[in-house]
């Protein structure tokens, strides 16, 4: 999977022409355009062309273009599909998803519209939300259903729901789930989402909530509202401290490049790959933050 | 080609526009938009070559601008066509 930053992934309702043309201006890493439950069940239709014809010719700049499609088992889905892959989507996220039957189900429908309107099979990448307990216990299979996965994602409300519970402000009701969605991800090599908040009165909350989910290990949440965005990145922002380490790594890794040493060593100690890993994480989201200029140095504050 | 039922698509909320067919002999467009002196040849160009890609010559159409890009009256002519016509679940792909 291409390593990229997805600190935030905001809910555009497909049906609202001034939201779906705005969407690019708010700086979210990926844009999810919803074709599901923001769209009444008779406007499915308006919202699916809406989308369709937004993608062919709205700017969205390097933001991931992901769209949420109707329920595999709704009449809708088929079309949906169909109009997204021709419209060129990056990546189709299936609600309610239980088993890795469902997502390659989605990746076969996706193959058949691939080779309708000549597009590369393999081209559009998919992504599941997990919504139900049972979705919960059958994550990695679902993370590993498909070479076209790039992500899951946490849907709370109706995994609460199913729980027979409700949120609570400290989530403790959620961190099961939280952690095996995390680890199945983690496993299989993709990114993990959490959940939307939707209170948006409520900023010490989300901001609670977002520092615990980045501690946990979470590329990032699902937002319901734009004003969120500056919020999370914030919480993702490096310290200083990593920066600067980060940038040591990659000045020692260059120096073994040039040496032609196949060990990297930095102060004396070896730097093995899960610190490379981890220092090219705290450079991409140091660019992202506007920490590092373009000779790649940090900028003091 | 005429349509089979009066459809509407579209809302009255800003950036949008609320589009209306009718039976109707050849494409009569009624506009009402802020901006109809500088794009309202443009707006009604959209929805004419749109219905003719779906084979509608005949309908009276009326259509509520609210500030809509070219690519939602685009969407939302498509979307009315579509329901006149009762293909909404079965979409033209070749238009799209």
């Amino acid at each position: 999977m291409e390593e990229r930053l997805r600190r935030t992934m905001m809910f555009v309702p497909g049906n609202n022409s001034g939201m779906v043309k705005d969407a690019g201006v708010y700086g979210a890493d990926s844009i999810m355009f919803d074709l599901e439950d923001s769209v009444s069940m008779d406007q499915k239709d308006a919202a699916r062309i809406l989308v369709y014809e937004a993608l062919q010719t709205q700017d969205y700049g390097n933001a991931e273009l992901v769209v949420r499609v109707n329920g595999i088992d709704s009449p809708f889905f088929r079309s949906d599909v169909f109009a997204m892959v021709k419209a060129g989507i990056q990546v189709i996220r299936l609600p309610k998803v239980e088993s890795a039957q469902m997502m390659k189900d989605l990746v076969s429908t996706i193959e058949e519209a691939e080779k309708k309107f000549g597009i590369k099979v393999g081209t559009t990448h998919v992504m599941a939300a997990i919504e139900s307990a049972r979705g919960v216990m059958k994550c990695l299979e679902i993370a590993e259903s498909s070479d076209r996965m790039i992500g899951l994602a946490l849907s709370a409300e109706d995994y609460t729901t199913d729980m027979k519970t409700h949120r609570y402000p400290d989530g403790a009701e959620l961190e099961f789930a939280r952690n095996m969605i995390l680890h199945a991800a983690r496993a299989a090599g993709i990114a993990a989402f959490d959940t939307v908040f939707t209170n948006m009165n409520d900023i010490d909350g989300f901001m609670c909530e977002t520092k615990h989910i980045h501690q946990l290990g979470f590329d990032g949440k699902s937002l319901v509202n734009p004003r969120q965005i500056d919020m999370v990145n914030s919480v993702f922002v490096p310290t200083k401290k990593e920066i600067e380490n980060a940038l040591d790594v990659e000045a020692a890794i260059e120096e073994a490049k040039t040496k032609g040493s196949g060990v990297i060593s930095m102060n004396g100690q070896m730097v093995d790959r899960p610190v490379v890993l981890r220092a090219q994480r705290v450079m991409r989201l140091a660019k992202a933050s506007h920490l590092i200029n373009e000779e790649g140095e940090y900028i003091e504050e | 080609m005429g349509i089979k039922e009066t459809a509407l698509a579209g809302t009255l909320e800003s950036s949008d526009i609320q589009i209306t067919l009718s039976e109707g002999s050849g494409i009569d467009i009624d506009l009402d938009s802020s901006v109809e002196a500088l794009y309202g040849d443009q707006i009604k160009k959209v929805i004419t070559d749109t219905l003719n890609k779906y084979g509608i010559t005949d309908a009276k159409v009326k259509a509520v601008d609210k500030g809509a890009l070219d690519c939602v009256v685009k969407a939302r002519t498509m979307a009315v066509a579509q329901r006149a016509l009762g293909t909404t679940e079965e979409p033209n792909w070749e238009v799209l």
